[in-house]
């Protein structure tokens, strides 16, 4: 029953969005709220089923369900939906000032139609029905790409939604090739534990084909290099709390749903899975951490170190031992909780300084020390500096890499970390550090803007300390989603 | 049976090659209706010989959205689009492109090869690769075409060579999803559609391939 409750919430917010009333106060108050009762049950289903066995709940006739893996992405995504409405509330009323009041009404009615698709994906059971909301997801979120209706957030939007389209149908004929080799073994359940068991039956090649349609198709949606090419032009082009939401978790929706077919695989012989996730994992680190270095524009940074954190997040579930598993996961939450935050302070940087270029804002501590601050941290946070809960993940993939002799793999990963975490800081530096050009001037910033870096910055760094044990238990019960 | 199917996937392949080598807009719209009517007739044919009921509700979907709702929508949406008299920008020649398109053809039969080793009747040897060389060249149509609508139309065609495939690897998958996915494919018709519009009220022209304002220098 919470599950529906989770998905209907959204969907009434964005029902009360369109509605009008004089102030405008009814979308942004009714998204914040309904976002912040999302979070709370959705809290509610991850922690409370605790200390129980690390099963399946099961709602709805079946087509609603929820284990470790699903948990885990259910919390990141509603943590960040509720932070990031939090933050929309000063920044886009601050940005369309003197528009129509129709314009923020629409912004908050998109807002919680993708908020609904991103949490729909952990919590549908029927693959077939995944894939459509993984679809929904990109849909529902071209026209807050393309909010600033600007002609470059409208290139924006138009790549984003021809590539991912482009992806999402090549993941089509996966899944239905991967549900023709269900039928021939016998079984009928299409859901993700129904392939797991049938996987020995199916035959090897129809596992091997489907699975490379699904990475290919949603590998373009999780940013996979290659196949990023629409990646930072989107993730910075929308306005910044629709950013956090992209960067911080679509991506990892859309590795979700490439992660579940990890144990469906696991029977194939020579492992082919792991191999390929290990290239596409590392061809992604490394490409984003050279390219990571010549950006103008500090969207397009932490834009960039998302394709980073993507390839991590990969290599190490492609590594294939349980401690690197439980590394890839802890990844997965640093990164979303990090990203997010990190996009917060670029949107403060870009409300204090009116400019995305990096090399037009010097001396931002001095001009307005909270975005200064914020964005310091950010970027000390996602380069991967400790204490911050990225260095904590990254750690542990590292010494799992070491545990488990991939030396070479492990000596690459550890390269591109390092030559990211030099592109970030030398930018960032630069930007927060420095004489600050005449006649700047920082206007007071709006308070939920203040409140949301403040509520956003406390995961960065409790991670980064220590993991709390429910929290700790939930990616234990999320790592045996990898089968390994 | 098996034959009028060869027929129906034999003029599917032609519409789709047609779709990377016709030089206008509105003829590119025509070719993806005849394409549509021809998927939901293989869904017929399929539907009758699995006497399935389920075959016949996805032909008539097909036929719904994609060969009425959509073109429809299009029209209204961007009608001056549709009719402009001139050809389709591209970024390779036509006579290469058909090349490249027969290329990929055959490479949809290699790809699917190995499948038809194991689970194969004979309505899966016709659609399962023609559907497979539909999706491919959809995709390339994207790539090369370098105007909004014949991107659309090329997504569209991807998602039709994937259901051309699927109604006969997938006959039975649950009919919730075949509703959801029509309904998806209309989504995606609505939303490219409006986003074109905007663009062409905003940057005056739908050359989507010469926006290249976003990139690193």
């Amino acid at each position: 029953m919470e599950f529906l409750i989770i998905l209907l919430i959204p969907v009434i917010a964005a029902a009360l969005s369109l509605r009008s009333d004089k102030k405008g106060n009814l979308a942004a108050g009714g998204t914040i709220i309904g976002t912040l009762a999302t979070f709370l049950l959705a809290m509610h289903v991850a922690f409370g089923s605790q200390p129980g066995a690390p099963g399946r709940t099961v709602a709805l006739g079946g087509w609603l369900s929820c284990d470790g893996l699903s948990a885990l992405i259910l919390l990141l995504v509603s943590f960040v939906g509720f932070t990031a409405s939090l933050f929309s509330w000063g920044y886009i009323g601050r940005t369309i000032s003197g528009d129509s009041l129709n314009r923020a009404r629409r912004y908050y009615t998109r807002y919680n139609l993708f908020l609904v698709s991103m949490l729909a994906v952990p919590l549908l059971s029927q693959v077939a029905l995944v894939w459509i909301a993984v679809e929904l997801t990109t849909l529902l979120s071209v026209f807050l790409v393309g909010f600033e209706n600007s002609p470059e957030a409208l290139e924006a939007a138009w790549k984003y939604v021809v590539l991912t389209c482009l992806g999402a149908a090549l993941a089509l004929i996966g899944v239905l090739i991967l549900y023709w080799g269900l039928r021939i073994s016998g079984a009928e359940n299409f859901t993700w534990p129904g392939l797991v068991l049938a996987a020995p039956k199916i035959p090897p090649v129809f596992l091997k084909i489907a699975f490379f349609f699904i990475l290919l198709g949603f590998g373009t949606k999780a940013g996979l290099v290659p196949l990023h090419t629409w990646l930072p032009d989107a993730h910075s082009q929308a306005p910044s709390p629709v950013c956090a939401l992209l960067s911080g978790v679509e991506t990892t929706t859309a590795l979700y749903v490439i992660i579940r077919l990890l144990p469906v695989l696991n029977g194939v012989p020579g492992r082919p899975v792991a191999t390929w996730f290990i290239t596409f994992g590392l061809i992604s680190a490394g490409a984003a951490a050279f390219l990571l270095l010549q950006v103008k524009d500090y969207k397009r940074l932490f834009a960039f170190s998302t394709i980073e954190h993507m390839g991590i997040i990969l290599v190490a579930a492609g590594l294939g031992s349980g401690a690197a598993h439980l590394g890839a996961l802890s990844q997965i939450l640093a990164h979303a909780v990090t990203k997010s935050f990190c996009f917060f302070a670029a949107g403060t940087a870009l409300l204090v300084s009116g400019t995305r270029d990096i090399s037009s804002v010097r001396g931002l501590i001095r001009i307005s020390p909270l975005a200064g601050i914020s964005l310091m941290i950010g970027g000390l946070a996602i380069a991967g500096a400790p204490p911050f809960a990225v260095f904590l993940s990254e750690f542990s993939i590292i010494k799992a890499g070491l545990g488990s002799e991939h030396y070479v793999i492990t000596g690459l990963l550890t390269l591109f970390i390092a030559i990211a975490f030099c592109g970030i800081m030398y930018q960032i530096n630069r930007m927060v550090f420095g004489r600050p050009s005449a006649g700047a001037e920082a206007s007071p910033l709006p308070a939920s803007v203040v409140v949301t870096l403040a509520l956003a910055v406390i995961p960065v760094v409790v991670l980064g300390l220590f993991i709390p044990s429910p929290l700790h238990h939930i990616l234990q019960s999320a790592a045996l989603a990898f089968g390994s | 049976m098996a034959q009028l199917n060869a027929l129906a996937g034999g003029l599917f392949i032609l519409t789709v090659l047609g779709i990377v080598g016709v030089r206008q807009v509105i003829g590119c719209l025509r070719l993806f209706i005849v394409q549509s009517v021809l998927l939901a007739a293989s869904a017929l044919i399929l539907g009758i010989e699995h006497a399935s009921i389920h075959l016949f509700v996805v032909a008539g979907i097909t036929i719904g959205t994609k060969a009425l709702v959509i073109p429809w929508l299009l029209y209204h949406v961007l009608s001056h689009e549709i009719h402009a008299r001139r050809e389709i920008t591209q970024t390779l020649g036509i006579p290469t492109s058909l090349l490249i398109a027969a290329g990929l053809t055959m490479f949809a039969y290699f790809i699917v090869h190995p499948l038809l080793l194991v689970g194969s009747t004979p309505f899966v040897r016709i659609n399962l690769p023609i559907g497979m060389a539909g999706l491919l060249i959809g995709g390339y149509a994207i790539t090369v075409r370098r105007e909004a609508l014949p991107q659309l139309l090329g997504i569209l065609t991807m998602e039709n060579g994937a259901f051309m495939a699927g109604i006969a690897i997938a006959p039975d998958l649950p009919l919730i999803s075949e509703l959801a996915a029509a309904f998806d494919v209309l989504v995606i018709a609505l939303v490219i559609g409006l986003l074109t519009r905007s663009i062409h009220k905003r940057v005056g022209t739908t050359l989507v391939g010469e926006m290249a304002s976003l990139k690193e220098e």
